[in-house]
């Protein structure tokens, strides 16, 4: 199982993020600058950390940043960003992160694929180093992809 | 044996846990369902659960329940969840 070809418009290498609200915007503005949800998406993901603390930073480096499907969400969308300066989300353990993915799906079940294909990638445990110092999206791609990078 | 992973909006992480969980399963030779759950409806989709995935911030929300409260914090580390689920069921 492999991700559908991320778009340019999804991935943003080598970002600049004040704090975590910071880092979760960008994911968010990936998702709707390719398309598949509106600014309230962005909204919703961040009140999910507000509400439920930074859970969200589920692997060390690490933070998937989501919220519930819904109108806000127009199509099933992956976005990656990647920070120069890691960023602190107030986990216990996985802080600072360094790689921020945003997830939309537009039905609780619809969106597994594309979590089995993250999980794919990413149980691989040097892919979120790898991504973190990616420069080039082809870079991101081919790691999300499980294609090795020459 | 039923399995739940839960997190704030049922998907994503909850859904990170659920793939995760079903692969250790089946390299471990263990037979359950796995079901991803937002923390809102855990008192009814982990009614009858034997397991319950989740982060440390989930912990009190979940609330009393009859079910083994487990904490990931590396979802993508299937070494740690094969360790735990097996400690817990196998």
């Amino acid at each position: 199982m492999t991700l559908p070809p991320l778009a340019d418009r999804a991935i943003v290498v080598g970002a600049r993020a004040a704090d975590w609200r910071e880092a979760v915007r960008l994911a968010g503005d990936a998702l709707v600058d390719s398309g598949c949800t509106t600014a309230a998406y962005t909204e919703a993901m961040i009140r999910m950390v507000d509400d439920h603390g930074p859970y969200i930073v589920i692997a060390p480096g690490l933070a998937l940043a989501h919220a519930r499907p819904g109108a806000d969400v127009r199509c099933e969308g992956l976005s990656v960003v990647t920070l120069v300066e890691p960023v602190e989300f107030g986990h216990a353990h996985n802080d600072p992160v360094r790689v921020v993915i945003g997830l939309a799906g537009v039905a609780p079940d619809a969106h597994l694929a594309s979590v089995a294909a993250l999980a794919n990638a990413f149980n691989d445990s040097s892919a979120i180093a790898a991504v973190a110092a990616a420069t080039t999206r082809d870079e991101v791609r081919a790691i999300l992809e499980g294609r090795s990078v020459a | 044996m039923k399995i739940v992973t839960i997190c704030g909006a049922g998907i994503g992480s909850s859904g990170i846990l659920k793939v995760n969980a079903e692969r250790v399963l089946q390299r471990l030779g263990l037979t359950a369902s796995v079901v991803a759950a937002d923390i809102g409806s855990v008192g009814t989709v982990a009614a009858d659960a034997q397991v319950i995935l989740t982060s440390a911030e989930f912990v009190d929300a979940i609330g009393p329940t009859r079910a083994d409260v487990i904490v990931i914090q590396n979802y993508f580390d299937t070494e740690e969840l094969a360790r735990k689920i097996e400690a817990a069921i196998g």
